[in-house]
């Protein structure tokens, strides 16, 4: 006999009991055997109860088998009111579910650290100061020549290692028609050993691999890559693709579950930095600067010095920067520099999610107390259902602490089955809405692990909600007084002062939740109705590549191929699609002024690419087949207010003022409407057009889109065929991507469209809930106060004197709670202002809006309890009491 | 855990040295033992004694049986396990400990 034996005891007690019982039996027996008087020795015996009792507790553990009683009772009590526990467990299922999941997500991106050898030791290096347009701007990017100052002037304190901005890459592993596309990450070979990264098959990058620019065509793969791409195959190291011009050969693979530093992006393929086009070029920050800090090295010396030796660096490159006034250069040198802990890695998705998701963490962690309430108030009513039973219970001995223990098993049973579900809504919902944050050709890529963190949370938060909405209902329970309560005397008012402030704090929630949703939807709404100046039903966008630079009429006839296919319509050329995240800017010199600062947009377009894009041409004409770059130049009305105010743009001439003071001339031959062109939140740019066609003695462009108007609704119906067509009309060319200009433009808005969804449905499932518990409380009061009814109306109370009485505590409660919830909506609002589009937290509709819901809600909420107490018949209410 | 009884500290010794001298004993035999043993001084609550028994039984000192008797009445029997004469030769130099003091106050004092 043992532990486990006293463990198994509990659940078989029935043969327990039968077994000590035939064992009385068997003793009695041998008494009377023995010629005793039957009577006289029961009685020498004593209790039987009492000594089965007794041997029953020996032989189990007594606590865990009142538990296992506790259990039972509780479930039973469960299965009494299904309709209600349903709805309760469902209710908390999927706050829980929710809040799990979200915790989920912010725990992969933002709190698990990289795992690497010593994340705590790991910083980014970024600069703070003033941009070109006047704002306070962050920037983490970095030009190589100043990286390897930087390296060399704090080598005894840190070690600096470069990562590039993940991109992705087209490359081929066997013939030119088959190309793919994979994340790159250019990185310093040392990081590897840096950051502890071991190979899993051949071998990792080193600092070797990491010497001369464009002399080390090596290839690490990462483990994720490998298993997908490669199916863990070790014959891997050796094979060698394409990408551009160069071949490279994979030279090992890293271990698992290292995928680049960047959360939210999981890197295939690492390449060293001197692979990459731009390590020799003092103007093009490409990328990132993690700094490994030795142990013990003071922070401050070391930043200024990084600083002085970057600062000293742009100082010396700004003495190229002719053309520019000197202040402009002042504002630009004037940065600081400043390390971030970057432990749990550095990426926009983190920075751009972090806000929104703490936001949606708020809002899950609201509906979850709003649910508790619920349950809270469900329990209260059901224990007050169940005065007479706990009265009973005490006055025949149950201990008080008994009591407690049997509410909170109940509540245990509610938390146990609401996490179960809750935990599969969250192990499918993480999943789900990763999915969404991104572009769907471009989606975020996150390690989601259901590891202990994310289960201990769970299991915590289940906990921590049962004794919520138990703990309250549970004392009240114990506290109960015997005489009082079988008298039928006990007070009500006590238990329905607390209900009411449950609903008070409920509404406030919902409406905090209501009003936050309000302005995510309005945000989107305002958002995705921004006029764009361009139409994007019907466009079909094809990105080709070719491996060497291909002149104008090769790509001039590959369009006119193109437009020989039935369904479409017309067929443009330009360097990048607008919207599209790729921005190429230059200053601008009109009427031989100094550059003002402002930054013009450009986009190199083919002749009839305004027609396609249905962008209207307000003067002159559009690009002509011999227009050529530089040369011709189209611009938008917002260039033409910037820089020929009250004058004709048309057939003037200004320079573009490049790095290191090249300067290209240009003569307006067209004035187009004006168009976004990165971004649907920021005001219209000035903007320039420049002919697709480069000037003679250029060798052409190997990249570019071909942009499809199409005739059919459904653009990319066409997509199959006109990926093969371009091919068969130029052999040199391949389109890597396929994409539609409404995918572009959506995707604009996809954190925001996310978000308004997100926050909608739960806001929906806050009010859900509100309502319930509003219903619950107002049909419970009506039960409670149903003789005080029965008699007002046998006394000729009218119909609305008894709604008021039954609504009026109630609504007064809803009242408090809407202005307590607008407190806290006008106090948060201001908190997360920038994720806002044009809406103010202020704005009387989005106040209203959540107002109104809520009255409505209740109104709906109070109709059936109202009814209930209007209908009631006296004589036979009356008749049973 | 079951209230101390009169007998309670001498009773498990009594129950271990009963069942070491003849095992295979059942609970109503085991009470007119200790009975007939001590020449009827010695008295057993006859309900206590089971809870003892389950006691000494979970302790893993005796071990018991589910048998048919000649009668064909069921009974369950006792025996003695070797944790349980361990236990026997603790409690008997514990009790010869204890009536040596008494008798040494008895005679002294």
């Amino acid at each position: 006999m043992s532990v486990w034996s006293r463990i198994a005891n509990v659940f078989r007690g029935k043969r327990l009991n039968h077994e000590i019982d035939l064992e009385i039996q068997s003793h009695m027996e041998e008494a009377i055997a023995n010629g005793r008087d039957p009577r006289e020795a029961r009685r020498a015996f004593g209790s039987t109860l009492l000594y089965r009792e007794r041997s029953r507790d020996v032989r189990l553990f007594a606590w865990m088998d009142s538990l296992r009683a506790d259990a039972v009772f509780g479930w039973r009590q469960l299965l009494k009111s299904k309709v209600t526990s349903v709805a309760a467990i469902l209710s908390l299922a999927l706050a829980i579910g929710a809040c799990t999941s979200a915790f989920r997500l912010m725990d992969a991106l933002l709190l698990r650290p990289l795992p690497v050898a010593n994340p705590e030791r790991l910083y980014d290096l970024s600069r703070q100061g003033i941009g070109p347009d006047g704002k306070p701007q962050d920037f983490d990017g970095w030009a190589y020549p100043d990286f390897q100052l930087m390296r060399a002037a704090v080598q005894d304190q840190a070690e600096l290692i470069a990562v590039s901005y993940s991109e992705t890459g087209d490359l081929t592993y066997k013939s030119d028609a088959e190309i793919e596309k994979a994340y790159l990450q250019y990185v310093s070979g040392w990081m590897f050993s840096s950051l502890g990264i071991r190979p899993a098959l051949g071998r990792v990058l080193t600092e070797n691999d990491d010497l001369k620019p464009g002399a080390h065509p090596y290839a690490v793969l990462s483990h994720d890559y490998w298993v997908h791409r490669f199916g863990q195959d070790p014959a891997v190291i050796g094979r060698t693709f394409h990408m551009g011009n160069d071949l490279y050969e994979i030279v090992g693979v890293a271990e698992a579950p290292f995928t680049g530093t960047e959360p939210g992006t999981m890197v295939d393929i690492f390449l060293p930095t001197m692979m990459h086009p731009g390590v020799t070029h003092k103007d093009w920050t490409w990328h990132r600067t993690l700094a490994l800090v030795k142990p013990g090295v003071a922070m401050e010396p070391m930043r200024q010095k990084l600083e002085a030796t970057s600062l000293a660096f742009e100082e010396g490159r700004a003495k190229g920067f002719l053309g520019m006034t000197q202040e402009t250069i002042d504002t630009y040198l004037n940065q600081k520099l400043v390390l971030a802990h970057a432990g749990t890695g550095v990426s926009d998705l983190q920075s751009g999610t972090r806000q929104p998701l703490v936001v949606l963490g708020v809002l899950v962690a609201l509906v979850l107390l709003i649910a508790c309430a619920n349950v809270a108030n469900l329990m209260t009513a059901q224990a007050a259902a169940r005065t007479r039973e706990m009265a009973v219970r005490v006055s025949i001995g149950g201990g008080r602490w008994r009591l407690v223990q049997l509410v909170l098993v109940q509540g245990a049973w509610l938390g146990a089955l609401a996490a179960a579900i809750g935990g599969l809504f969250a192990w499918w919902s993480g999943p789900f809405v990763v999915n969404r944050i991104n572009p769907p050709d471009n989606p975020a890529r996150l390690l989601l692990p259901a590891d202990w963190r994310v289960l201990g949370f769970g299991v915590v938060l289940a906990l921590g909600a049962t004794l919520l909405f138990g703990l309250a209902p549970a004392l009240r329970a114990s506290a109960i007084n015997p005489v009082s309560a079988l008298k039928g005397g006990e007070n009500p008012h006590s238990r329905r002062r607390l209900m009411h402030a449950l609903i008070a704090v409920q509404v406030a929630f919902c409406f905090l939740v209501l009003f936050v949703a309000g302005l995510f939807v309005a945000t989107f709404q305002r958002l995705t109705h921004q006029p764009i100046g361009f139409s994007a039903d019907r466009l079909l966008l094809l990105d080709t590549v070719a491996k060497l630079p291909q002149p104008q009429e090769v790509w001039e006839q590959t369009a006119e191929h193109l437009r020989s296919v039935p369904g479409v319509e017309m067929v443009a050329i330009a360097d990048q699609p607008l919207l599209g995240g790729s921005s190429w800017n230059n200053s601008i010199s009109a009427h031989g002024e100094v550059p003002n600062g402002v930054l013009t947009y450009m986009r190199a377009v083919s002749p009839g690419w305004l027609d396609t894009m249905k962008i209207p041409l307000l003067d002159g004409r559009d690009f002509r087949l011999n227009d050529v770059h530089p040369g011709s130049a189209i611009v938008n009305q917002t260039f033409a207010n910037i820089y020929y105010p009250g004058e004709r743009p048309l057939g003037q001439s200004f320079e573009l003022v490049m790095d290191e003071g090249v300067r290209l001339k240009y003569q307006i031959v067209g004035l187009a409407g004006d168009v976004r062109y990165k971004n649907v939140r920021e005001p219209i740019l000035p903007q320039l057009y420049v002919p697709f066609r480069m000037a003679a003695g250029t060798k052409g462009k190997s990249e570019g889109v071909f942009l499809v108007r199409t005739s059919m609704t459904n653009s990319k119906a066409l997509a199959a065929a006109l990926r093969e067509e371009v091919p068969r009309a130029r052999p040199e060319f391949r389109v890597s991507r396929v994409r539609t200009q409404m995918e572009i433009n959506q995707a604009q808005t996809v954190r925001e469209r996310l978000l308004a969804t997100l926050a909608l449905f739960f806001a929906v499932v806050a009010l859900i809930l509100a309502g319930i518990g509003l219903y619950g409380v107002m049909h419970y009061s009506v039960l409670l106060r149903r003789r005080e009814i029965g008699i007002r109306i046998a006394v000729g109370a009218q119909a609305g004197g008894i709604a008021r009485l039954v609504t009026t505590d109630v609504f007064a409660m809803v009242a408090v709670g809407t202005l307590a919830g607008l407190g806290l909506g006008m106090a948060s609002g201001r908190s997360i202002e920038t994720l806002f589009f044009q809406v103010k937290a202020t704005d009387l509709q989005m106040l209203a809006l959540p107002a109104g819901a809520i009255l409505v809600g209740a109104l709906l909420a109070a109709l059936r309890p109202i009814m209930q107490a209007v209908r009631m018949d006296p004589s036979s209410m009356l008749r049973t009491e | 855990m079951a209230k101390p009884d009169s007998l309670q500290g001498s009773m498990d010794l009594l129950v271990l040295k009963i069942l070491s001298r003849r095992p295979n004993l059942h609970g109503y035999a085991i009470m007119t033992a200790i009975q007939d043993v001590s020449g009827e001084v010695l008295r057993v609550e006859e309900g206590s004694l089971y809870p003892a028994l389950h006691r000494m039984e979970e302790a893993g000192w005796i071990r018991a049986e589910w048998v048919t008797k000649d009668s064909g009445r069921r009974a369950r029997i006792y025996e003695l396990t070797a944790l349980g004469k361990k236990q026997l030769g603790l409690e008997e130099s514990r009790w010869h400990a204890v009536s040596l003091a008494v008798n040494r106050v008895l005679r002294e004092a």
